[in-house]
C-alpha cells in the first residue's frame, strides 16, 4: 500500500538475518486465521477487509485461510457469519457456539480463542483494531506469550514465511516493520477501512470445525447488565462519506474552518481535520483523520493546509483521489496526493467552492454558495 | 482502597520532527510529558480515592528521567510514586513491558497492600498499541475492563463495581468485582490542577527507584529485548507515491482560474463524481 523510497530486498530481513531459529514446538503452526467480529450477528466490515488481506497472505504462503466465529445460536445465530466467511474467501471456519458468547466479554472470548489456537495452531492470527478486537487481542497474546503488532497499515509475507507487519511509529512520524521471531501465532490488528473490501462471491459453506466452550457462566466474573446502542447522531459520517474535506494548521485559526465547511456543504462532503487541530481544540476528536482517528476511503479527499505527516497519510491513502492544497511546495502531502495546488488554503478554499458551485445545478449548490459568499472575507 | 496507576513518560508528539535528509527522529530538545491518556486514568483514580478513601500509587517504567513524570503525578495528588528502571528493561515490547509492570504491581501490593484497582490510560500517544493494560490484567488475573467511560459505583463491602464501557456501536453496562484493571477512555473527566499542598508534598516526597531485583523480578529472560517476541526490523519514512502528483499550474493565473482548472482535473479523474455533482436529479 505504501510506496517506499528504498525497498529492502525481502531476504535481507526476517528470521534468517536475526540468527534466531523458530523453536521446534512452533514449526507445525500453519494457516492464516481471521477473527470475525460480530455485532448482534452481523459481521463487522473490518473482518471482511481482513479476510481479503488474509486470503492474499495465505495464497502467498500456500496455506489455508480460516474464519474464526465465536457467538451464540440465539437471535440470528452464527450461520450468516459462517456464510460470509466462505463468501469472502475462507477455506475453513472455526466455530465456537455458546450462550456465554452472546455478548462480548473478555473472559469467555479469550478462553474460546486461546483454546482454538492451542488446538489448531495457526501461524498468523488477524483481528480488527476495534475496541473489542484490541481488548481481546491483548489478552490472547499475553496468555499465549506471543507477539502482537497493533494497528498495522500493511501486511506481507517475507522470504522465509514470516509475517512482516508495518505500522506507524514514534507518534506516527515514521513507519516501522515488525516481526514476531520466536513465537506463534504471529498476531496483528488492523484498523477499519485500512484494507480494501474484497469481492464477494456466493459459495457453499465449506468445512466447519466446531468446538465446545469449556466454561460455565458461574466461572465468569464480569456480567453484561445492559447494552445501550448509539443513536447514530453522535457518530460522524466521515468513515463512510464519498467526499471528505480535511483542514490542517495551514488554515491559521479556528474561525477559518468555516471556509472548509462551506466547501463541504457545497459538494456534499464530510468535514475532518488533522491531529493538531484536535489538540488545539479547534475541532472535536471524532473529526480527526489519521492513525489515531478515522481511516477514510472516499472517492475524493481534499486536504487544505495539511502538511501530510505519516500518521495522517496512513488514514487517507485509501482515497481514490487526493487533492492537496498547501502553501509549502515541499510539504510531504505532495508525495502522496494525486492533484497538488501550491496556494494558501485559506484563499483557495472560497475560490474552489465557487468553482464547484459554477459547475453544479443551482438547486444543488445554492445553499453552499450563499454561505460561501457571506463568509468570504477575501 | 489501594489504587495503582500506571503511567508513561512520552515525547510531546506535537514537537517531534523528522530529519529531512536522514529520515530519523530528531530527539534532541523534544520535551516530555505524561502520556495525555494517562492523565484521565490518574484523575479517575484520585476521584475514587476521594470518594472511598485509600491511597493512590503511581508507577512507571522508563529511564531515570521518567522521575519527572512521577513528580508531576504527585503534584496532581498521588500519594506514592515508584519508578521501575533497569538496563535489563531496555528494548521491551508490550509483552515484556506488561511482565515487568505486573511484577512491580505485585511487589507494590506486598509492600503497601494488595491493589484493588489498577488504572491505565487507554493507550499511549507514542506507541498507540493499547496492549499493556490487558497484558497486566491477564498476568495478575485481574478483571479486565477496557475503554471505561464511567465508574458508576463501587461497593467496598461486597467488592462489586458497576462501570460503563465504550463498545463499537454503543455502551456496555458491566458488573464486575475487585480486584480489576480499568483502562480509562479520554475526555471522561476534568483533570484537576494539584493544590499548593500537593505541590509542597510532592517536592518533599521521595520517588522510589526500583531495579529488576527490587521489584522481585527473577526471570530476566522475560525482560527487555530478550523477553520481547516482536522485533522492529526497519524504521523508515514512506517515500513518494510512484505516480507523481499533478501540480496545478498557478503561474499568471487568478485563484478563480486555478480553482476552475482544479475542478476540471478532479472531474476528469472521477467521472462518476462529476455525474453525481453536476446532474440535475436529487443528490
Amino acid at each position: 500500500m505504501v510506496a517506499r523510497k528504498n525497498e529492502t530486498p525481502a531476504n535481507a530481513v526476517g528470521r534468517a538475518s536475526s540468527g534466531k531459529k523458530l523453536l521446534k514446538c512452533f514449526e507445525d503452526h500453519r494457516h492464516v486465521w481471521v477473527f470475525m467480529e460480530l455485532e448482534r450477528g452481523k459481521v463487522h466490515p473490518v473482518s471482511i477487509e481482513l479476510l481479503g488481506e488474509g486470503r492474499r497472505l495465505a495464497d502467498k504462503l500456500g496455506v489455508q485461510l480460516a474464519g474464526v466465529i465465536l457467538g451464540s445460536s440465539e437471535g440470528v445465530g452464527t450461520k450468516p457469519a459462517i456464510e460470509e466467511a466462505f463468501a469472502y474467501g475462507a477455506d475453513i471456519a472455526y466455530l465456537v457456539e455458546s450462550p456465554l458468547l452472546a455478548n462480548y466479554r473478555n473472559e469467555p472470548f479469550t478462553k474460546a480463542l486461546t483454546d482454538l489456537v492451542t488446538t489448531h495452531k495457526p501461524e498468523i492470527l488477524l483481528l480488527g483494531a476495534t475496541t473489542l478486537g484490541r481488548d481481546l487481542a491483548g489478552a490472547v497474546a499475553t496468555t499465549l506469550q506471543t507477539g502482537l503488532t497493533a494497528d498495522c497499515t500493511e501486511l506481507d509475507v517475507d522470504g522465509d514465511g514470516s509475517l512482516a507487519a508495518t505500522r506507524p511509529t514514534f507518534g506516527g512520524s515514521l513507519l516501522c516493520t515488525i516481526y514476531t521471531l520466536n513465537s506463534r501465532p504471529q498476531m496483528a490488528t488492523v484498523r477499519s477501512r485500512v484494507m480494501a473490501t474484497p469481492q464477494r462471491a456466493d459459495k457453499p459453506i465449506g468445512r466447519v470445525i466446531q468446538h465446545e466452550l469449556t466454561m460455565v457462566e458461574e466461572a465468569i466474573v464480569t456480567k453484561v447488565l445492559a447494552f445501550l446502542c448509539n443513536d447514530g447522531s453522535e457518530q460522524s459520517n466521515l468513515a463512510n462519506s464519498d467526499i471528505v474535506v480535511g483542514g490542517g494548521l495551514g488554515l491559521g485559526a479556528a474561525g477559518n474552518l468555516q471556509h472548509l465547511r462551506n466547501l463541504a456543504t457545497t459538494i456534499g462532503g464530510g468535514v475532518g481535520c488533522s491531529r493538531p487541530l484536535v489538540q488545539k481544540g479547534w475541532m472535536p476528536a471524532d473529526r480527526q483523520i489519521g492513525q489515531s482517528g478515522h481511516t477514510i476511503r472516499p472517492k475524493l479527499y481534499i486536504a487544505a493546509g495539511i502538511s501530510g505527516a505519516v500518521q495522517h497519510r496512513v488514514g487517507v491513502e485509501g482515497a481514490d483521489l487526493i487533492v492537496a492544497i498547501n502553501l509549502d511546495q515541499k510539504a510531504p502531502i505532495f508525495d502522496f496526493a494525486h492533484i497538488g495546488v501550491v496556494a494558501c488554503a485559506l484563499e483557495f478554499l472560497p475560490a474552489l467552492t465557487e468553482a464547484f458551485a459554477r459547475r453544479m445545478p443551482p438547486h444543488n449548490s445554492i445553499k453552499g454558495m450563499d454561505r460561501g459568499r457571506l463568509d468570504d472575507q477575501e | 482502597m489501594h489504587i495503582v496507576v500506571c503511567i508513561k513518560q512520552v515525547p510531546d508528539s506535537a514537537q517531534i520532527r523528522v530529519h529531512p535528509v536522514t529520515n530519523t527522529i530528531m530527539r534532541q530538545g523534544v520535551p516530555t510529558i505524561i502520556n495525555p491518556y494517562d492523565l484521565f486514568a490518574l484523575e479517575e483514580a484520585l476521584q475514587v480515592r476521594n470518594r472511598y478513601g485509600g491511597e493512590v500509587t503511581v508507577l512507571t517504567m522508563g529511564p531515570p528521567m521518567a522521575e519527572q513524570a512521577l513528580r508531576k503525578a504527585l503534584t496532581h495528588g498521588a500519594d506514592r510514586a515508584v519508578l521501575l528502571t533497569d538496563r535489563h528493561f531496555a528494548g521491551s515490547d508490550t509483552l515484556a513491558t506488561s511482565y515487568a509492570l505486573s511484577q512491580a504491581v505485585a511487589k507494590i501490593g506486598e509492600s503497601y497492600g494488595a491493589p484493588d484497582i489498577v488504572f491505565t490510560g487507554k493507550q499511549t500517544i507514542d506507541g498507540d498499541t493499547a496492549q499493556v493494560g490487558p497484558g497486566i490484567a491477564k498476568r495478575l488475573n485481574l478483571q479486565q475492563l477496557t475503554y471505561v467511560t464511567k465508574i458508576v459505583s463501587i461497593d467496598p463491602t461486597s467488592r462489586e463495581l458497576m462501570v460503563e464501557r465504550h463498545a463499537e456501536s454503543g455502551t456496555q453496562m458491566l458488573k464486575s468485582t475487585l480486584p480489576c484493571l480499568i483502562t480509562v477512555l479520554e475526555g471522561v473527566n476534568a483533570i484537576r490542577r494539584g493544590s499548593l499542598d500537593d505541590a509542597f508534598r510532592a517536592a518533599r516526597s521521595p520517588v522510589l527507584k526500583w531495579g529488576a531485583a527490587d521489584a522481585g523480578i527473577g526471570e530476566l529472560t522475560k525482560c527487555g529485548l530478550r523477553g520481547s517476541p516482536t522485533v522492529v526490523k526497519r524504521v523508515f519514512a514512506p517515500g513518494p507515491r510512484a505516480e507523481k502528483a499533478m501540480q496545478m499550474d498557478i503561474n499568471d493565473k487568478t485563484l478563480a482560474e486555478v480553482a476552475a482548472d482544479t475542478v476540471a482535473a478532479i472531474f476528469a479523474r472521477e467521472p462518476v463524481l462529476e455525474r453525481k455533482l453536476t446532474s440535475h436529479g436529487d443528490r
